[in-house]
């Protein structure tokens, strides 16, 4: 218990703090089937979280209670010493919980400097008034957030395709303006799921290399979703397995791989 | 060849988020202002002004309306004729309660009231979506009209049952009736949809832009980065019928000078603005002229032109416009489902390289 309140520091010398999210004892039904059992873990300030599972495991889901989106029938979360059962995905957001999903959610018909802008939405305050006129404070506020929305532009290497609608760009890209999106929140807490799905190896690097400079430079904790083993082992430093809704371990890479429920939920057992 | 950007650089983001950046669209646009104020008024008359300019200007400002709602917002309405009789009725109400009030405060104050209104008529978005929204406000229209027809007070007990105008001055202008000047007439609308317009855009590029578009694109990903589909929605709902409002009492002031609620903004009204944004292109300011353009002007220039310059019976010609009018509509939507203003985007791309292929 000691371990959790105190800061560690990593072997690739980033900083990891105490508890910022306790999940105690979910439980998500929907109606007869069990999605999530008594699931308890928490993530650390700082570190890169991973959520690894087979198929119907209950990952997503997991997310989506973080989030907001569904309530949980029992158990609680507690998010910066905050405890809550349920909540509206728009005060997580206030709460500095940002999200990408696993298939791309983009606003299709904006254009990538458009979507990157309307992660800043809870940012800017001026109201419509100002906003008719785009004068003064408000014309301001919008060059403030379009300043911040090119560093990320920059720092995800896409500044080419800043005017393309977001339907016309390949899949790749997309996952990185999403990302992009969620990063001008300026989040306290990135959950990504699925990030590397569908992608070639080259996207994969490109992808993971964000992930470290996201969690090194700015210092944002991560929690993610991600099928390929290889990745989750080399990026995160915990790793929590579900299967069935049931969560069957948590550790390091290293003691995941090594667990006897672990393998036997990814490899199958033989009934005998 | 003219229309080339090479040479343009922009060394600020304001200057990259100018509403025109491109120097020859800036040109354009101000030669457009010019004429548009500086030399119309030299040659209207009472005939281009009642039919052409002016119904050209107060739809583009419905459709503008509309399109704040529907292009952007995504939620689809019929209830545009009932919202622009509350904005008619309204100013009717004001300019009879308050002799002396200016035409300005008239048609703010009918724009408040029908924002009010559409405010109302919003809060079932909350729950409902697409065709089952749409039949929702459908039923706002037909309300609001049989309102409107069933309560005298409406229009102050007036045998007729219709509402009439009365004159009165903007700024010491005299802007309503017959007896006023076409060219105030034209000068004082035109004015009101070019501030519209521009707040229109001022807001759509912005940040109320942003969330509108992304409700429309992706509600569940819009919540999640903090934005509240119900607030955005009902913002929606308030600002576009703000606009239709300020329409509907153009309409009925200083267009046509009276009306009535089932002839004047019947269900025949929701559905030609709907065609316009269509036409024209949702989600764009500009698809909104383009659309009022296309369906207010397409049927006057075609009566002409099969009437004086063919010699056709009037009759026959009017006919035969209706036929015409259906098939270009098709052609344009088979052409470009998005509508004029992408049409317009397009050649524009095509200009930008043209006389080379590349």
């Amino acid at each position: 218990m000691n371990m959790m309140t105190q800061t560690s520091i990593t072997d690739d010398g980033r900083t990891i703090g105490g508890v910022q999210m306790k999940v105690d004892n979910i439980s998500l039904r929907f109606g007869g089937v069990t999605a999530i059992r008594n699931a308890s873990f928490d993530i650390r300030h700082g570190e890169i979280r991973a959520i690894i599972g087979p198929n119907g495991a209950g990952k997503t889901s997991m997310l989506n209670v973080i989030n907001g989106f569904y309530h949980p029938q029992d158990g609680t979360i507690t998010f910066k010493g905050e405890k809550r059962r349920d909540m509206r995905p728009h005060i997580a957001a206030t709460q500095g919980i940002a999200r990408t999903f696993q298939n791309v959610a983009l606003f299709k018909g904006m254009t990538t400097l458009d979507n990157i802008m309307s992660g800043r939405a809870l940012k800017m305050k001026r109201n419509i008034l100002w906003q008719m006129l785009y004068v003064g404070p408000a014309r301001q506020e919008e060059l403030e957030n379009r300043k911040f929305v090119e560093t990320i532009i920059d720092f995800l290497e896409i500044p080419h395709i800043r005017r393309t609608p977001v339907g016309k760009l390949p899949y790749g890209l997309q996952k990185r303006v999403e990302l992009g999106r969620a990063l001008a929140m300026e989040p306290e807490l990135l959950l990504l799921d699925e990030p590397m799905a569908g992608m070639n190896v080259e996207e994969k690097e490109d992808m993971s290399r964000f992930i470290i400079d996201i969690n090194e430079e700015f210092g944002t904790t991560i929690a993610l979703i991600e099928h390929d083993m290889g990745v989750v082992m080399d990026l995160s430093d915990r790793v929590v397995v579900l299967d069935h809704g049931d969560l069957i371990a948590d550790g390091t890479p290293d003691e995941v791989q090594k667990n006897q429920d672990v393998i036997d939920a990814y490899l199958g057992v033989a009934h005998d | 060849m003219l229309y080339r950007e090479s040479g343009q650089f922009k060394t600020s983001y304001d200057a990259d988020q100018a509403v025109f950046p491109i120097l020859q669209d800036r040109l354009c646009i101000i030669a457009i202002l010019a004429f548009a104020f500086l030399a119309v008024p030299f040659f209207i008359n009472d005939y281009w002004a009642n039919a052409v300019l002016i119904p050209f200007l107060v739809y583009s400002l419905a459709a503008l309306g509309l399109n704040i709602l529907t292009g952007y917002c995504g939620q689809l309405s019929l209830g545009t004729g009932g919202f622009l009789a509350v904005g008619g009725y309204s100013s009717f109400k004001l300019m009879t309660s308050f002799p002396e009030l200016d035409m300005i405060l008239v048609l703010g104050g009918a724009g408040v009231t029908t924002a009010l209104v559409g405010l109302l008529f919003g809060l079932p978005s909350l729950r409902i979506k697409g065709f089952y929204l749409a039949v929702a406000t459908l039923a706002a229209q037909f309300f609001l009209i049989w309102l409107f027809y069933k309560v005298p007070w409406f229009y102050n007990y007036n045998a007729t049952g219709q509402i009439n105008v009365f004159p009165r001055e903007a700024l010491g202008f005299l802007v309503t009736t017959q007896k006023a000047d076409p060219v105030v007439r034209y000068l004082f609308t035109l004015s009101i949809v070019v501030v519209f317009a521009l707040a229109a855009k001022n807001m759509v590029r912005g940040r109320f832009g942003r969330m509108w578009m992304a409700i429309r694109d992706m509600d569940i990903a819009a919540e999640l980065i903090g934005i509240r589909p119900f607030l955005m929605k009902l913002t929606a709902f308030t600002v576009s019928s703000f606009y239709i409002g300020v329409a509907g009492a153009l309409i009925f002031s200083v267009w046509l000078g009276a009306a009535e609620s089932g002839e004047t903004y019947g269900i025949n009204e929701s559905f030609l603005v709907l065609f316009m944004i269509i036409v024209g292109g949702l989600g764009s300011i500009l698809g909104s002229f383009l659309g009022a353009g296309f369906i207010v002007l397409m049927p006057i220039g075609l009566k002409n032109l099969l009437v004086d310059w063919f010699g056709m019976s009037a009759v026959f010609a009017k006919h035969l416009e209706i036929t015409t009018f259906g098939v270009l509509i098709i052609f344009f939507l088979i052409v470009e489902p998005h509508g004029l203003a992408r049409l317009w985007q397009i050649i524009k791309e095509k200009l930008r390289l043209w006389p080379f292929p590349h």
